[in-house]
Parts: structure tokens; sequence; C-alpha cells
């Protein structure tokens, strides 16, 4: 039965409250914190930052902790401009990236948990290896038949138009997280990253796969899971629209046999 | 604990191969639905409350009659399919194929029965 209640080794207490700074205008933060070194609860610590003296982004407030106050808060950073998708977490209660979601945009404290519903490696780091594994089941690649052209495998514009919209995901797991047929059912539904970078080789006019591909992703789980809640929509980062992509695969897989 | 990689554990037991006559069946009876439930709705509540005969005579019509019992198996057979997809969303293990038997069972109890009634009632 899907559990509703987290387990006692998982509720989140009340943590340090770190000194407050000088200056106008002080902003609350409060970050979820685990160590699994304690084996202690995790808990949420609460930090205080002048927002004069820090940058307008989630990202710039995280690194600013890391370097000033805490060292020891823990999460993955590397681009700071929407392209790597390491930065993904929960903040203010939507699955975003921290490096271009703006201070701003929040009212109030800031609240700032990893992703939901994975297991936690530490802190803010989510562990993906299941999310990444089921990206690799779908062959994201070019799968071909034909010999191999002498120059490139040619594709007209309307063609690659296709294709927008979707090769632009970074895979940063914000859509599958927020799916709550992936909560329940992650371990076979194969959540709606996976399924867009799926109908993203599908749809390719050069990919010579597209039975085998429509055949390996028939499973009332790998792809029935998906109930076109649209939170994949809703949190996308980069303004995707995974449940689009995944409703144009059953729609091709209806016409396979209708 | 078992040694697996984590492609073994993504792949599980491969893909069923099926799913899509499911989902399609449900689209088919959600469209059918839309149609039958005003006109049952509609017939239904014209003689809702009237006199025990005028009800049978009601129900000898033809159209009346056609519209409950197509509501009747339409509307259980999708709400067979659809507590199935519900249960698989929400229940594990044994459980899940336990409850998916038993609302199948009640969906075909509930449509029988029906439509026992309504035949009773129009012959």
């Amino acid at each position: 039965m899907v559990q509703f209640s987290l387990p006692k080794n998982s509720k989140v207490r009340v943590g340090k409250t770190w000194p407050k700074p000088e200056g106008k205008t002080i902003r609350k933060f409060q970050i979820y914190r685990w160590d699994p070194d304690t084996g202690e609860n995790p808990r949420v610590d609460t930090y205080f930052i002048d927002m004069d003296k820090c940058g307008p982004m989630v990202l710039d407030a995280l690194i600013k902790i890391k370097n000033e106050i805490d060292p020891t808060l823990t999460f993955r950073r590397s681009c700071r401009e929407g392209i790597c998708g390491s930065c993904a977490m929960n903040i203010d209660g939507i699955n975003t990236l921290a490096c271009i979601y703006g201070l701003d945009e929040i009212k109030g404290d800031v609240k700032i948990y990893p992703l939901p519903h994975m297991p936690v490696v530490r802190d803010l780091i989510p562990d993906l290896t299941h999310f990444y594994a089921q990206h690799a089941s779908i062959m994201p690649w070019l799968e071909t038949k034909t010999n191999r052209p002498e120059k490139e495998w040619r594709q007209s514009i309307e063609d690659r138009r296709k294709l927008d919209g979707l090769y632009e995901c970074v895979m940063c797991a914000s859509c599958s997280t927020s799916c709550p047929s992936y909560w329940w059912n992650g371990d076979r539904y194969l959540g709606p990253a996976a399924l867009l970078h799926a109908y993203r080789w599908i749809v390719d006019s050069r990919d010579e796969a597209t039975g085998e591909r429509l055949d390996e992703l028939e499973d009332p789980f790998k792809l029935y899971r998906c109930h076109t809640i649209m939170n994949c929509a809703k949190t996308c980062p980069k303004g995707l629209n995974p449940a689009k992509a995944i409703a144009e695969i059953k729609k091709m897989m209806v016409e396979r046999i209708v | 604990m078992r040694y697996l990689t984590d492609r073994k554990r993504a792949d599980g037991l491969g893909s069923a191969k099926s799913g899509t006559e499911h989902f399609w069946h449900m689209q088919v009876s959600a469209v059918a639905l839309a149609i039958l439930i005003p006109l049952f709705i509609l017939t239904f509540g014209r003689i809702l409350g009237a006199p025990y005969e005028d009800v049978v005579a009601y129900y000898s019509r033809p159209f009346p009659a056609i519209v409950a019992g197509l509501t009747l198996i339409v509307g259980m057979t999708h709400f067979k399919n659809g507590a199935q997809v519900m249960i698989e969303d929400y229940v594990h293990g044994f459980a899940r194929k336990a409850l998916v038997v038993g609302t199948v069972c009640l969906s075909y109890a509930v449509m029988a029965t029906g439509l026992y009634a309504l035949i009773r009632l129009a012959l």
C-alpha cells in the first residue's frame, strides 16, 4: 500500500538557528539537512542572509551560506545558468533549478528541500541512480538499420522542428519527482523525463527503431501510469511539456491498434 | 538486499506489450458515457417517484429500457477498468491482485443485478 506518512526515522525536526547578521534587508532561509553518518533524523536549519550582499538567485544564497556561514551544507551545482540540471531542488514548494529561480519570486521565508520522494544522499542531494537507469533504458540515441550515409543523416526543417520542446530537457528530474504516479510507482513507471526523451527519439525522422521503441513502452506501468496530472509541465524549469509528449506516445500506440 | 545492477532494476521484467487496449476502451467508454449519462438522467428523472404501474409501463418502452441497459453495461465496464487503474496506482503486492479481482467481480455483479431488475420491469 502507498505510504502516506513519513517513517519514524524520516520525520523532520527543528534544527539549528544560525545567528542573524547586521543589515537592513535580512532574509530567513529554512533548509533541509540530513547527514547519514550521524544516524539522526533530518532537521530544518534556519539561516539569515543580508540580501544587499547576496546575488539574486536561490543558488547564490546557497553558495553564500556554504562559503560564509555553514560549510557543511551540501548541494549539487555546476553551470549556474540552467543548462546542467544539477541544482534541482524543492524551493518554496516547487521543484525547480536553484540557479535560475529568483529570490524575488518567493514571498516570505525561503524554504528549501531536496527533490521529493527520492532517497536522500545528504542534505539537498537526492539519489538519482534509478532515474538515470530509466533514462538509459529508453535507448536515448539514434537507432538506424540503413547503412550509414556518406555524409550526415539528413532531416527536413519541418522534421527538425518536431524536436523543439523535447531536446532542451536537461534531465534535472524536477518533473518526475513532482509526479504522484512516479512517487507511488517509480520502480516501474518511467516518469515524465524518461518518456519525454523516449518521444524525442520516437518522433525523430532519422530514427529507424520507432516500432521497437513503442513495443518497449507498451506497458500498463512503464507508460500508462501517466494520468495527465500535468505537475510535470507546471514545474519544468525549462518550460517544457512532458505530459504532451506522453500524450503523443499514447496517440501513436492507439494508432497501431485502431 | 539484492545485488542487482541499476539497469536491471530499471528494466524489471520488461514490457508487458499490453495496456493500449485498456487505455483505448477507457476512452471509448468515456465518450459513450458522455452521451448515455445525460440520456439516462433525462429518462430516469422523468419517471422517478411515479407509481409502480407507471414505472413498469415506462420501462416496457424500448428507448428508456435500452438507455438504462446500456448505461449499466457501459458504466460498470468503465468502472471496472477505472477502478483497476486506481488500485494499481495505490496498492502494491498481493493486495493489488486481490482487489482487482474483487472489483471485477463487483462490477459484473452490479451489472447483472441491474440488468435482471431492468428485464423484470421491461418484460
